[in-house]
């Protein structure tokens, strides 16, 4: 149903998306209840191998496989090249003789699920929690999920539905996959940032690009504010932080311009004061604390769907 | 020593000719199924080789290579490359001077020309570096390793990029005292600073940092002005987009002494590529786009880019065994040249043997200033001689490779045919295929 | 499905119409005017049985059933014989099931796994003070010790024949069939 890998939210095709995002609505009930596991995915075992900290996304999957009873290691493995320690390829061989049905896997270098997935090192699923610049098809599928609960009544599909992503989309693995995913639910999509913090070549991409926040905002069913790393100033990428927020912060007037039912929305960790304010992330608009909630039972769903049936086989490779 | 005779092999593939070779010279050609030919069965005629069939090419000179000797022995020797080379159907290469310790001195270069010589297989011209340690900081002892024993004209921090203007500007100039020539990796540093591919679309899709052509172009334009400025020759290393032959072509028509070359990968090989991830596919310059990739085609053809350089650069397994970001840069290329540039120019009609043989031989010979190399196929040459058979055809195996690094992008690809012998001032480095 | 033309048709509109009331009546005999029924259906057909069965038990007590869905997908234990399956809605009353007459209703009874099923989700729901089982078709051959309440019909197959039962709300028809030739995936489509 949705091949044996999930590396990519630009992978998943509408029936696809959906069907995520439909199995995703019925195990939310699993978690309203007293007891929250099922015995879906006893026996198997599902490593959560994170080169990258991020405690949510990865409490985010242990919690997803063990409200599924499958059996959960965690890796936290520091340094990915050759010269800092284990390298990929080993740590994964490791993996595969501890015989895991599936690897989920942050990474800092972009394309290291696909190498995971194809290099013949491990034999299970693989799971992409975020590589480098590139994707994070899980954080699109519970933001999706989110937006279609509160715009659409939690069923079907996005059409119609406005967003407006704003930040270092360049740096955002979390934009591409957004960008990728609304557009298959048939979703509008702007992006707001600085022409600096802009990719080169988005023109090919199913979006609009704007440098300019208000006027965005004026027509957005849903803004999802970006992390910002006050670092990205040493890249000259732009001047202050205190323009950035100028600029491109969300903060409570810029509220008011917003639709009276429009949501703001946030991946985390936020950098309160830089992109958003802390009276807007605190407003009964932001559904970031829901956001995460979602995620929970959105890992529940792939995971469910890619384990909880005869091994398929790999898609396209 | 016994005359050996290449029999029945089509020089620049016209007509089939039986060569003979003595103490190094080609002595006699004869065109073959002439009644003439039976003289040549005289006593005396130690090895005989069946060229027929076949195409008869001067022996290919590349103009840049990574030997990895000293210091990264485990990737390839001056031995392992020798024999790389001559499989590829080369009888001279010039490696680059990015080894450890970097070959900036006298002493350096000598002693990998030395080592090329125990080799025995192909010339080995040593390029110097342009700056000490290539840190682009000061200028090398380029007099003292011009007139060493390895006689060096090359001089390049390829690598690396000269990207101090004034830095180049003196290289330039002071390269005029023995008619060197700088050969420049033309990157802007500031420009591609943790780059892992051909920026664009596709490296924004990919979340890949981006190699933007400017990079490339920026520099080049700089350097042919610092050449014409200061009356220089200049030789620009693996040129890889359209905007940079535009940039070379407008150099020539004012007539600035600019040469250029052009990798085999970059003729045939596009950014679609790095969509899987396989650091295979890494390299500096990175693939880049169809049009960039038709561009320099035509570039070759019309001659605005001089020469076919294979830009061959060994790793071990391990440092492609790895997420891309981790990957090391670089593809062999020794044992594939020949075979890129017959399917690219020669099947395709868009050169003939002898045009290639200008751009494989002759005229890298001469950006070198290497004597007895790139000679015309005559009596009275040295005789430094490839023969390709296009019907040695099969697919390229990992195991095939002698080369002591199997990182070639064209593993399983389908070769229309293969170097069968090579002589080496000569004598056979390579006959039926394989190591003599 | 398209079924061969050895199949044969074994209950019509009718005889489902009867049956249906005869398990209602049933229920409501075996509950003794309980009012802490709840009947689930396990989907796919076993939910429009479900209600039929919540709306005639309705109108011959006088008052209103509880009636919902139950899916078992989760629970199954030959998940990995099959490629994955896409999850059924589950819609459990809001005032939930502790203490209450639970009455599973499915199409067929066969192996029995789908109801272990059944029972471990129904576990994991609240702690009813009863459960029954209530099927259209027994048709025998079970591989755990589970047996139904309620039967519309005791129908003894071959292993290898097929039994299919059909409603409206589902298929447009209302019927049973059974085939006794191993109609594989002769699927129209």
């Amino acid at each position: 149903m949705l091949g044996k890998h999930l590396l990519s939210a630009g992978d998943l095709d509408r029936a696809q998306a959906l069907m995520i995002l439909d199995t995703t609505a019925e195990l939310a009930s699993v978690t309203e209840r007293s007891v929250k596991k099922l015995p879906t995915l006893r026996g198997r075992t599902v490593v959560n191998l994170f080169f990258e900290d991020s405690t949510r996304t990865r409490l985010s999957f242990e919690l997803a496989a063990k409200r599924l009873s499958a059996d959960v290691i965690t890796f936290s493995a520091k340094g990915s090249s050759v010269s800092k320690g284990e390298s990929l390829k080993d740590t994964a061989l490791t993996l595969e003789a501890m015989g895991a049905d599936a690897v989920i896997v942050r990474h800092g270098a972009s394309g290291a699920p696909y190498r995971l997935a194809t290099a013949g090192w491990i034999d299970g699923a693989v799971i992409n929690a975020g590589d480098g610049t590139h994707e994070h098809p899980t954080q699109a599928l519970l933001d999706a999920y989110t937006l279609r609960s509160h715009i659409c009544g939690g069923q079907g599909d996005l059409q119609g539905v406005h967003v407006v992503i704003v930040g270092d989309v360049l740096h955002s693995r979390v934009a591409r996959s957004n960008v990728l995913l609304l557009h298959t639910l048939g979703a509008k999509v702007t992006l707001v940032a600085p022409p600096t913090l802009i990719p080169v070549g988005v023109e090919s991409w199913p979006c609009s690009v704007s440098y300019h926040l208000d006027d965005a905002l004026m027509q957005a069913d849903a803004v999802m504010m970006l992390r910002v790393q006050a670092e990205r100033m040493a890249g000259s990428y732009f001047p202050s932080t205190l323009e950035y927020s100028r600029l491109y912060g969300l903060d409570a007037p810029r509220l008011e311009l917003m639709k009276d039912r429009a949501i703001v929305m946030h991946p985390g960790p936020m950098n309160r004061g830089l992109e958003i304010s802390a009276d807007v992330a605190d407003s009964p608009r932001a559904v970031i604390v829901e956001q995460v909630a979602n995620g929970v039972n959105v890992r529940m769903a792939c995971l469910y769907l890619l384990l909880g049936g005869a091994g398929s086989q790999a898609g396209g490779d | 020593m016994g005359a050996i005779v290449l029999r029945g092999g089509a020089p620049y593939g016209l007509d089939p000719h039986d060569i003979v070779v003595e103490d190094g010279v080609i002595t006699e050609m004869t065109p073959s199924n002439q009644s003439g030919s039976d003289a040549l069965d005289a006593e005396g005629v130690e090895l005989e080789l069946d060229a027929s069939g076949c195409t008869v090419m001067p022996g290919l000179v590349d103009l840049h290579t990574h030997l990895r000797e000293p210091g990264r022995e485990d990737a390839e020797t001056i031995a392992t490359g020798s024999q790389a080379a001559a499989m590829g159907g080369f009888t001279c290469v010039h490696t680059m001077a990015n080894t450890s310790p970097v070959a900036d001195t006298a002493g350096v270069v000598e002693q990998v020309w030395r080592r090329g010589v125990e080799a025995g297989i192909v010339d080995v011209r040593p390029v110097g570096a342009v700056t000490v340690g290539l840190k682009g900081e000061q200028l090398a002892e380029l007099g003292a390793m011009a007139s060493s024993a390895a006689s060096v004209r090359v001089f390049s921090d390829d690598g690396l990029c000269v990207h101090d203007p004034l830095l180049m500007r003196r290289a330039l100039e002071y390269v005029k005292i023995f008619d060197g020539v700088v050969a420049q990796h033309a990157q802007d540093p500031r420009l591609t600073e943790a780059a892992q591919m051909n920026e664009g679309a596709l490296s924004a899709r990919l979340g890949l940092a981006g190699w933007p052509a400017v990079a490339e172009e920026a520099i080049i334009a700089r350097d042919v002005l610092l050449a014409e400025h200061v009356g220089s020759r200049l030789h620009v290393c693996h040129v890889s987009t359209a905007g940079s032959v535009e940039i070379i072509r407008w150099a020539k028509a004012r007539g600035i002494p600019v040469t250029a070359e052009v990798t085999p990968h970059h003729l045939l090989l596009t950014e679609e590529l790095v969509e899987s991830f396989n650091p295979t596919f890494k390299v500096n310059p990175p693939l880049r786009r169809a049009e960039d990739v038709h561009a320099l085609r035509e570039a070759v053809v019309e001659g605005t880019i001089d020469i076919i350089a294979t830009d061959h650069a060994p790793h071990p397994r391990e440092d492609k065994d790895c997420e891309w970001a981790a990957a090391a840069m670089g593809m062999v290329g020794l044992e594939t040249a020949l075979w890129v540039a017959v399917e690219v120019f020669i099947e395709s009609g868009l050169l003939s043997w002898r045009d290639l043989a200008d751009r494989m031989s002759t005229i890298p010979a001469r950006i070198g200033q290497v004597p007895d190399q790139g000679m015309p196929i005559a009596p009275g040459s040295a005789a430094n001689l490839t023969v390709w058979d296009p019907s040695a055809q099969g697919t390229l195996e990992v195991d095939a490779l002698v080369g002591k690094s199997g990182n070639s992008p064209y593993l399983g690809r389908w070769m229309p045919g293969a170097v069968r012998h090579v002589l080496f001032r000569g004598r056979p480095s390579v006959v039926d295929g394989a190591l003599a | 499905m398209v079924f061969l033309s050895s199949a044969r048709v074994v209950l019509d509109q009718a005889d489902i119409s009867r049956a249906v009331r005869r398990i209602s009546h049933e229920i409501v005999e075996n509950s003794r005017g309980s009012d802490d029924l709840i009947i689930l259906g396990i989907p796919t057909r076993g939910v429009p049985l479900a209600r039929r069965i919540a709306e005639t038990v309705a109108q011959i007590e006088g008052h209103p059933v509880p009636c919902g869905a139950i899916d078992v997908t989760l629970y199954r234990d030959d998940l990995r014989l099959r490629e994955v399956r896409a999850l059924e809605p589950t819609d459990i009353p809001s005032q939930g099931i502790d203490g209450c007459t639970v009455v599973l209703v499915d199409d067929v009874l066969y192996s029995g796994r789908t109801i272990r099923a059944a029972l471990d989700a129904v576990h994991d729901l609240g702690r009813p003070a009863i459960v029954r089982l209530a099927v259209m078709i027994d048709r025998g051959h079970r591989e755990l010790p589970i047996r139904p309440d309620f039967i519309g019909k005791n129908l003894p197959t071959a292993k290898d024949e097929t039994v299919r039962v059909r409603f409206v709300e589902v298929d447009g028809v209302d019927d049973v069939m059974i085939d006794s030739e191993s109609v594989g995936d002769v699927d129209a489509g």
